[in-house]
């Protein structure tokens, strides 16, 4: 492969995973669904060029879905979902956002670090893949556990999903029937979610899930 | 006679004002004969190093008949004991010099003086030292003699509770050394540090005798979290002797670790390296953001103390690292980074104690809240002062940045490094060093600005006097060292060079002949500094611009009320002090890291009480480590406490079940 | 005569960014004014500006030491040195090993910590509220650039701006994202030190929002002069700092000082500042200013980006 092909498909997959860091950065929550939106615009430009690279026209219907549903669907139906519940306000983090910012850098490091030396010998490509993507899973979940809104809480989950695309596109031949299905539990998923958040804010007036817990009982006195 | 010898006669010497000081008993002419002699033997002792290490000499070594029967004590005067006796005599001698001055000011003289030519002797010793035996003596000879002297001013309630600390955590210290050099000593069959160089030991007895060569040296020289005697002790001390204990003993504990593990050790794994460099970056940092937040001149000034340690040690681990796998060039650039780091803070920390004490003496206040305005009485200590901070606080063309400079190009050395783990880390010590140089500067321009910029903040500031001429000498030569090994740094390289071949058995190319004077440590197209250009270049440009501008446009100057934006108060609590200043940085670094606390009671318009502002920093090596630790020492001593109150019946079955006990061990392990 | 040819080109960078200075900062006034549909001061006015605070009566504090004196034209010095020594029009001048980027960026500290204590001198609030968060901005600032500078010393295997430059100049180095990275946290560094929008107003006097401003508050005449043209060397610097990093092209690179090649390097050196000087007041007008405590988060970006730069180098195709 030629320099200048693999350092595209170097910076489309870095920015699948700058972007992971951005979602961690932002606390708006409409600026979180617009930072997913172009993450999800980003990977599927990086599912394309690697369908271009390694010839396998079927990552082209996977860059395709992810385009669509998580570009474009999602965003938009978050955005709905945001305006309808009315909260524009500021995410609230749990842990500080420098912390969570460095343990993020921590989490990239801890990454690469990981799938370097195992698949040293692997194609380059394939390898840094592998790195980002553990990455942006690793990072996705971090905004899972660092934010106390639903919604936030959606979008890390679809993040996370994003990471595990990268990876697939890196390893070259997952089938399509297995990437349609994916794409298709994380829409279920989403609606399941959507449902889901609607239901907290009836029943308890918010979208904290601090108050599920309280709810629960679980919550520790001190919070 | 072989220099070694000499060496031991400076020793003696040092030891033989002590007790010319208790001959001379409390009368005046004991200050200035004391703190002469040791200026006279400190200087015989800086030749002979300088002899040695500028001269390329073969290290000489002797036996003395003391010490253990049959062993004898063994002592070996090499490059590196040179290295480290030029900084201890070096400090030593401005000590005694800014001594005979500031010492006029001691309430009780014959508190310090006995003790002060020991403290020396024993410092020195140590770097004679040859075999384990008379190492350890040595640095306990070396931790008494100190403590005597952080206690000297007893009346202090404050100070008692440090000397207990000192104590300590100094026999915790040499407790790990004694159990490390025993690793060692078991290994070769013998003390001396000649046979367990050539001895072989396993990979775990080499890792557990570096991991606690470094608890036992970091605790000397103030590595995070063992540092938490130094910020107590060092103030405590006259402000001569806390320049040594600062300036030269930590200096001495670096010693301690890189000829254990350096020389004696030997190489074992690189990961050795990684643990060092990650230490080193957390002093580093935590050090720096300390020494912020504090009030008080001296304790700032003991708290950057550990984060110049932080910065040494993250060139000996790297060093470490390099040499384990061999990249013998790399691993000396980190080491005389190190090293030049070593003599760098030795030369500025003690000019900032003596300027600290200068300061103490002229207004009796350390507290900085209470000073301000200083350079108008004071002049010659705020410039010397001034150039110690810039030197500190790693601005070129002074000393400091050489030497941090040289430590970032060992850390941008450390791609070739095989390990991924050690990729990855040294890079991000690397932000953490860059992170400790910016809060420096933070740290020091809070430290000169609130002392002596600003208008003073109370009566004894404002009507302080400048200090002896023999303080101000010291000041003055210190501040002169500051500046020629910041813009000649190539010879103190070349001078180093002798020690990193001993380490590292490679050494950075020689500097003195390079043109123009310019520092470069691996090649010319890598990196390369000029800090005698960049001097040159600063003084000319700003030179001419200001003739120019007076020459050319206006040169007249009017002086008038300070305007302030409109609001001009006259008032000097309406000034930043120092708590104010480092508001910001405690609130971005502090809230988290230290748990900063802050409350303001303001009274409401009408109510006639003082508004009130209260804060509290905690610092996490007492929160985390020794406050549980003591909570569970006072618990055990309590429980024991019972012991005391048995019947006599009681003790005797105690006496009686450990005898049982003892006999069934025996009985079952024969 | 080689020597002398030598000097000479070193002594014309030197001149040059010290005389364009005031130019720059004309045309990001300018356009800035424009974008805010107003005339604006002409393209000379700093030069003007400079002129008349020369010739003007300097007014000092009663209390004001020799430190107060004397900070103006260490500033100014140590600014213009830096400035001079970062490559701009060509690469490999007489001077350029004489201070590598870790030195460039240790000059500006320098100068920070110069003015930081003018500014604590008369013991004013206001000179104490600027020079704390002015020290409070550096502290994540400047790890920030050192970590930069990491992230291009790693990719280049040398802190040496001359030799980074004829290396990038090549394209050898090919399309990164480290290096994208490192040129984002090198902007968000350059508007915090620069104290532009969104970190500090340079034409604000409102005493809540200013840092730089703060510090100078009691600074006049020919004093003021000169910490205003370091203020606008330090902008130039930024700038070429950038261009020689990112945007090297057009440099005379490998020593060649043919009259071509060096005339080629001066004009696309001065057609980079002017497009930098446009784009500055365009991207400062987008945003508002922040409050000082959102300024960590902002700054600790760079940081973060700079991190990941060098972290990311790791995985680039090695050299």
């Amino acid at each position: 492969m030629s320099p200048l092909w693999f350092d595209i498909a170097h910076l489309f997959a870095a920015g699948v995973l700058v972007l992971s860091l951005m979602l961690l950065y932002q606390d708006r929550i409409t600026a979180v669904i617009n930072v997913f939106a172009l993450q999800a615009v980003v990977l599927s430009l990086s599912v394309g060029w690697q369908s271009i690279v390694q010839g396998a026209p079927h990552l082209l219907a996977t860059a395709f879905i992810a385009l669509i549903a998580k570009g474009i669907i999602i965003p938009t139906a978050l955005h709905r979902i945001v305006r309808k519940l009315d909260v524009h306000r500021e995410v609230e983090r749990v842990v500080s956002g420098g912390l969570t910012m460095l343990a993020g850098l921590a989490l990239v490091a801890l990454s690469i670090l990981l799938v370097q030396p195992v698949v040293e010998t692997a194609d380059p490509v394939a390898r840094e893949d592998f790195a980002f993507a553990l990455a942006v899973v690793l990072l996705g979940l971090l905004l899972m556990i660092t934010r106390r809104n639903a919604v936030t809480q959606v979008v890390g989950f679809m993040s996370l999903e994003n990471g595990l695309i990268l990876a697939a596109t890196g390893a070259r031949g997952m089938p399509l029937v297995v990437e349609v299905s994916v794409a298709f539990s994380v829409l279920i998923a989403f609606i399941v979610f959507g449902v889901f958040v609607f239901r907290i804010r009836e029943r308890f007036d918010t979208v904290d899930v601090n108050v599920l817990e309280r709810f629960r009982g679980e919550r520790r006195e001190h919070l | 006679m072989p220099e070694v010898a000499i060496g031991l006669w400076c020793i003696a010497g040092f030891l033989g004002t002590g007790v010319l000081a208790v001959v001379l008993g409390g009368r005046a002419i004991a200050t200035p004969l004391v703190y002469g002699t040791t200026l006279v033997i400190a200087l015989a002792a800086l030749l002979l190093a300088l002899d040695v290490l500028l001269g390329g000499r073969p290290a000489t070594a002797t036996v003395l008949p003391i010490g253990l029967p049959g062993l004898g004590a063994h002592f070996r005067l090499d490059s590196l004991s040179a290295f480290f006796m030029l900084v201890v005599n070096f400090g030593a001698a401005a000590s005694s010099l800014y001594a005979i001055g500031y010492g006029r000011h001691e309430h009780a003289p014959m508190r310090v003086l006995p003790f002060f030519g020991p403290f020396l002797a024993g410092m020195n010793l140590v770097l004679l030292a040859a075999d384990g035996f008379s190492f350890l003596l040595s640095w306990e000879f070396m931790s008494l003699a100190s403590w005597t002297l952080v206690v000297s001013h007893h009346q202090v309630a404050a100070n008692i509770r440090a000397g207990f600390t000192y104590l300590a955590m100094a026999s915790f210290g040499t407790l790990c050394l004694l159990l490390a050099l025993g690793l060692l000593a078991a290994a070769g069959g013998e003390f001396t540090f000649e046979r367990m160089r050539t001895a072989t030991v396993s990979e775990s007895v080499a890792a557990t005798a570096t991991l606690l060569a470094l608890i036992g040296a970091g605790s000397k020289a103030g590595l995070v979290p063992l540092h938490v005697w130094l910020p107590l002790a060092h103030p405590a001390a006259p402000s001569h002797v806390s320049a040594l204990l600062s300036g030269v003993m930590t200096k001495v504990g670096i010693y301690g670790f890189i000829r254990i593990v350096f020389d004696v050790v030997g190489d074992f794994s690189p990961w050795a390296g990684l643990v060092v460099v990650v230490a080193g970056g957390a002093t580093a940092a935590l050090g720096v953001l300390y020494a912020v937040m504090q009030r008080d001149l001296k304790r700032l000034l003991a708290y950057s103390t550990v984060e110049n340690i932080g910065i040494v040690f993250i060139g000996l681990g790297l060093a470490l690292a390099f040499r384990a796998n061999g990249q013998g060039p790399a691993a000396a650039l980190a080491l005389t980074a190190a090293l030049f780091h070593v003599f760098n803070h030795s030369v500025f920390k003690s000019l900032l104690f003596f300027g600290a004490g200068a300061v103490l003496s002229a207004t009796g206040e350390r507290d900085m809240e209470k000073l301000g305005g200083l350079v108008h009485r004071m002049p010659q200590t705020a410039v010397v002062f001034l150039i110690g901070c810039m030197s500190i606080a790693a601005l070129p063309p002074l000393n400091g940045f050489v030497s941090e400079w040289m430590t970032f190009q060992a850390i941008l050395l450390s791609p070739q490094l095989p390990q991924w783990g050690l990729k990855f880390a040294v890079p991000a010590v690397g932000a953490m060093l860059a992170l400790a140089a910016a809060l420096a500067g933070a740290c020091f321009v809070k430290a000169f600005g609130v002392v002596f910029l600003s208008r003073p903040r109370s009566s004894a500031a404002a009507t302080a006097v400048e200090v002896d001429g023999f303080s101000l000498t010291a000041m003055l030569l210190l501040a002169w060292v500051c500046v020629l090994a910041g813009t000649l740094p190539g010879f103190v390289i070349d001078a180093l060079s002798p020690v990193a071949r001993e380490l590292t058995w490679s050494a950075l190319p020689a500097q003195a002949g390079l043109p123009w004077l310019s520092i470069v440590p691996i090649a010319e197209s890598r990196s390369s500094y000029n800090g005698l250009v960049i001097f040159f270049f600063l003084v000319v440009s700003g030179v001419m611009t200001a003739v120019v501008v007076h020459r050319l446009a206006s040169r007249s100057t009017r002086t008038s009320p300070i305007w302030d934006c409109g609001y001009p108060l006259d008032s000097p609590v309406t000034q930043y002090t120092s708590s104010s200043f480092a508001m910001p940085i405690r609130r971005v670094f502090g809230t988290v890291l230290f748990a900063v606390h802050e409350t303001v009671d303001m009274p409401r318009p009408g109510e006639m009480r003082a508004a009130r502002f209260r804060m509290r920093v905690r610092d996490p090596a007492w929160r985390f480590l020794y406050g549980p630790l003591v909570r569970w020492i006072m618990r055990s001593a309590q429980r024991l406490n019972r012991l005391q109150f048995l019947t006599i019946r009681r003790y005797l079955a105690l006496v009686f079940a450990a005898l049982i006990v003892l006999m069934l061990v025996v009985a079952i392990w024969r | 005569m080689a020597l002398t040819v030598e000097l000479a080109l070193q002594l014309l960078q030197i001149g040059m960014v010290v005389a364009i200075a005031p130019l720059i900062m004309g045309i990001t006034r300018k356009v800035r004014a424009r974008l805010l549909r107003r005339r604006g001061p002409p393209l000379v006015q700093p030069y003007l500006d400079l002129w008349k605070l020369m010739h003007k009566e300097v007014v000092v504090a009663p209390n004001a030491s020799w430190v107060y004196r004397r900070a103006p034209y260490v500033v100014f010095a140590a600014t213009w040195v830096a400035a001079g020594l970062v490559p701009t029009y060509a690469t490999g001048l007489l001077f350029s090993w004489s201070a590598d980027l870790i030195a460039v960026i240790a000059l500006l500290g320098t100068a920070r910590f110069a003015l930081a204590l003018a500014g604590m001198d008369v013991g004013t609030a206001f000179g104490g509220l600027g020079s704390s968060r002015e020290m409070m901005i550096a502290s994540l600032a400047e790890p920030a650039m050192l970590l930069i500078s990491f992230a291009v010393a790693l990719i280049a295997g040398t802190t040496q701006l001359s030799a980074i430059a004829a290396l990038f100049s090549t394209g050898d180095v090919g399309v990164r994202v480290s290096l994208g990275l490192a040129l984002l946290a090198l902007i968000v560094v350059g508007i915090a030190e620069n104290a532009r929008i969104p970190i500090d107003n340079p034409a604000t006097h409102l005493e809540l929002t200013m840092v730089h401003e703060a510090m100078i508050l009691e600074y006049s005449g020919r004093h003021l002069a000169m910490i205003e043209a370091a203020a606008q060397l330090k902008l130039v610097l930024y700038f070429s700092l950038v261009a020689c990093l990112f945007a090297p092209f057009g440099m005379a690179v490998g020593g060649d000082q043919s009259a071509l090649a060096l005339g080629i390097g001066i004009v696309t050196f001065l057609g980079k500042l002017a497009v930098f000087a446009v784009l500055l007041p365009i991207a400062e007008t987008t945003v508002a200013k922040m409050r000082v405590f959102r300024y960590p988060a902002f700054v600790g970006s760079a940081f973060a980006a700079a991190a990941l730069a060098v972290f990311l180098r790791f995985v680039s195709r090695g050299f």
